[in-house]
């Protein structure tokens, strides 16, 4: 134990010592908190439109203005030329067409029914997706409007139809900030967990003094623990940090408990350390350390669910992520800051992370003394 | 009991014979020098006797343990000083001092006797971070740290290179005191000069120990006349009597060329005299260890 203590204070002194290092406890968190929760938005406003209104009557220039009060579209252009407005689909200046024809006010009278052409441009899916979706709700409120209209009938007398009327839960005002924010949490200590305590490692190897280090009483399990644990120290101390930045500039809500997260993020950074410590005993310098653990890093966060739903991944995408520890901790806290899930929800993901945890610092210490 | 018995050690790298039945004695008190060019196999041996490295065959005990089986006691009782420096360059002075005693579960004051000569030269520095230490500086560091915990042997791993002449001298004086304190000392070397400051030396070069002595019975055993040769240019004369046919060595020493023959030197004055060297000087000299060394050296490289 006493030698454990000597080893923790001589990497505290080395860490605090390092000239980047503090920087990196306080200013990434705040500055990755605060760019990453307002940038990364999907609220998706402001689609640029441009209308080919060829029929210029009245029902063209109602449903035109209604589609631009909604605020979810802002007119680029109208035109009478399709031409004009394809090259601006090309050219990227707008996100949608719609394309009003000839006679389509005559025909809605007339014929009882009319037709409308609408052209997205699909690059971004998810923003199409959302185009097409908030185009076609308006104008299907529109249609239902005008044949009231039409029929110049009341609103209860209508043709029959059902409302549905909808509730956001556990995010009522739908701010992207509250689910994201957790997100960036998990992502803040898992660089430090997974980062820096397998390059921790890696600077003995590469600056030599493991070789004065291992002619010491000092054994692996002193270096090992000595050596990670300042990080899952740090790591912990990051996430209450960011909980406050969080709370102080976005108010995010703690609805659950805080003590299930951090106990979460207690065996979460066991596994992240296990995992630096596995990479520290394949490769001999930092640099080497560095690139493998971004590899793994980058494949665990933009496959946690933090930017793009799990659920919206192929089957077989989906499948891999049941890997991901990074998965497990982005929903457990939202499940526990947002919704304030309690142990009968979150006790699988308790379960997975300790079965990880086992694992992942099993295969490295096997390998560590097979190698060191 | 002898601190060091190295027996019949045998390593190799995949194809490369590191090392090819070592065997030697280090007896206590004895400062004992391996001296050798770079890759023949010094820090390997090292490597082996602080318990870092396993020998594909032989045994060797370091004070009466087992370098396999009682490994972590050994790895209590000596002092190692690696040939890269291995100390962290972010802490100071002190706080290195202090990290390797408290491991060792003492303090520095406990042992500051057997450190004070050495710790007193680099106390001025002591709060400046040791990877801006001179490298001499940086070698008494790791000398003291090495010795903080009182070994009972110690192993230092070239710690004269790359450290400059001054530091050089005042490094080996440091030695001779702490063999006085009765400290069995093996010590690594690439300078032949080195060897002379040793009790006992031994010469391996290729993974092979091809002599140990005292360095004053190698000297002796140095038996053929040596000449000090010397002319205005010096490389044609080297080229010349490197081709004469009665030369049996001839090499750079200093500003002079150390010469050996099969022949008379009357011969070899008359073969120079008809190449036409100015200044030329032909003197006899004593051999140093430096020429038993090189002689050693060319003897095996001949068989192998």
């Amino acid at each position: 134990m006493r030698t454990i203590f000597f080893i923790l204070q001589k990497e505290f002194l080395q860490i605090f010592r390092n000239r980047i290092m503090l920087p990196i406890i306080f200013v990434v968190p705040v500055v990755q908190l605060l760019v990453l929760a307002f940038a990364a938005n999907y609220e998706i406003k402001h689609l640029s439109i441009d209308i080919v209104d060829q029929d210029q009557s009245t029902w063209s220039r109602q449903l035109r203005d209604k589609l631009l009060a909604s605020g979810y579209f802002s007119l680029h252009r109208q035109t009478h030329s399709t031409k004009e407005a394809y090259a601006d689909l090309e050219g990227g200046r707008a996100d949608l067409i719609l394309n009003i024809p000839r006679h389509f006010e005559r025909d809605l009278v007339r014929e009882n029914k009319a037709q409308l052409q609408m052209l997205v441009n699909a690059i971004n899916g998810s923003k199409a997706g959302l185009a097409n979706g908030y185009a076609l709700s308006i104008i299907n409120s529109f249609n239902r409007s005008i044949r009231l209209n039409w029929l110049a009938l009341k609103e209860n007398d209508g043709p029959e139809h059902f409302d549905v009327s909808y509730r956001y839960w556990f995010n009522p005002d739908m701010n992207y900030k509250y689910f994201m924010v957790p997100g960036i949490l998990v992502v803040l200590v898992t660089l430090i967990g997974a980062f820096l305590s397998g390059m921790n490692i890696v600077k003995e190897k590469e600056m030599g003094t493991i070789e004065q280090l291992n002619v010491t009483p000092i054994r692996k399990h002193h270096f090992i623990i000595g050596k990670l644990m300042p990080f899952w120290i740090i790591a912990l101390f990051e996430l209450a940090f960011g909980m406050i930045v969080g709370k102080l500039v976005f108010g995010l809500p703690f609805v659950g408990n805080i003590a299930w997260i951090y106990l979460f993020a207690a065996i979460y950074l066991l596994v992240m350390l296990g995992l630096g410590l596995l990479i520290s005993t394949f490769t001999d310098t930092q640099q080497q350390s560095m690139f493998i653990s971004w590899f793994f890093m980058i494949i665990f966060i933009l496959m946690s669910g933090l930017f793009t739903p799990i659920e919206s991944m192929p089957e077989w995408a989906q499948r891999i992520t049941l890997f991901n520890p990074v998965a497990y901790f982005v929903k457990m806290i939202r499940m526990v800051m947002l919704k304030g899930s309690g142990w009968a929800d979150i006790r699988y993901y308790f379960g997975v992370m300790l079965l990880f945890a086992a694992v992942l610092n099993s295969v490295a210490i096997w390998n560590y003394r097979k190698r060191v | 009991m002898q601190p060091i018995v190295v027996q019949n050690i045998h390593k190799r790298f995949g194809d490369v014979k590191a090392l090819r039945n070592i065997s030697f004695t280090v007896e206590e008190g004895e400062l004992f020098g391996l001296i050798g060019p770079d890759g023949a196999g010094k820090s390997t041996l090292f490597r082996i006797l602080t318990t870092l490295l396993l020998a594909d065959e032989g045994t060797a005990t370091v004070n009466g343990l087992h370098v396999v089986k009682d490994y972590r006691s050994i790895r209590r009782q000596v002092g190692y000083m690696p040939g890269r420096f291995s100390l962290y360059q972010d802490l100071s002075v002190e706080e290195n001092l202090h990290f390797f005693a408290t491991i060792f579960h003492t303090s520095v004051e406990e042992n500051y006797e057997l450190i004070r000569d050495i710790y007193e030269q680099i106390a001025p520095f002591k709060k400046r971070p040791a990877g801006k230490l001179s490298g001499g500086m940086k070698q008494k560091l790791a000398l003291c740290c090495a010795l903080v915990h009182k070994p009972a042997v110690l192993f230092l791993d070239e710690p004269t290179t790359g450290v400059d002449p001054v530091s050089r001298k005042e490094f080996w004086e440091m030695l001779q005191r702490l063999k006085q304190k009765g400290i069995p000392i093996l010590v690594s070397t690439p300078y032949m000069d080195e060897a002379v400051l040793c009790d006992r030396v031994a010469l391996i070069q290729k993974g092979e120990i091809m002599q140990i002595n005292t360095p004053a019975a190698i000297i002796a055993d140095f038996k053929k006349p040596i000449w000090a040769v010397r002319a205005r240019n010096m490389f044609h004369l080297l080229r010349d009597l490197r081709a004469y046919e009665g030369t049996d060595s001839c090499y750079a020493f200093g500003e002079y060329l150390h010469l050996t023959l099969h022949t008379g030197i009357e011969d070899a004055k008359a073969w120079l005299t008809a190449r036409h060297h100015e200044d030329l000087v032909i003197q006899s000299t004593t051999a140093g260890i430096e020429d038993a060394f090189i002689r050693l050296m060319q003897e095996q490289n001949e068989t192998v």
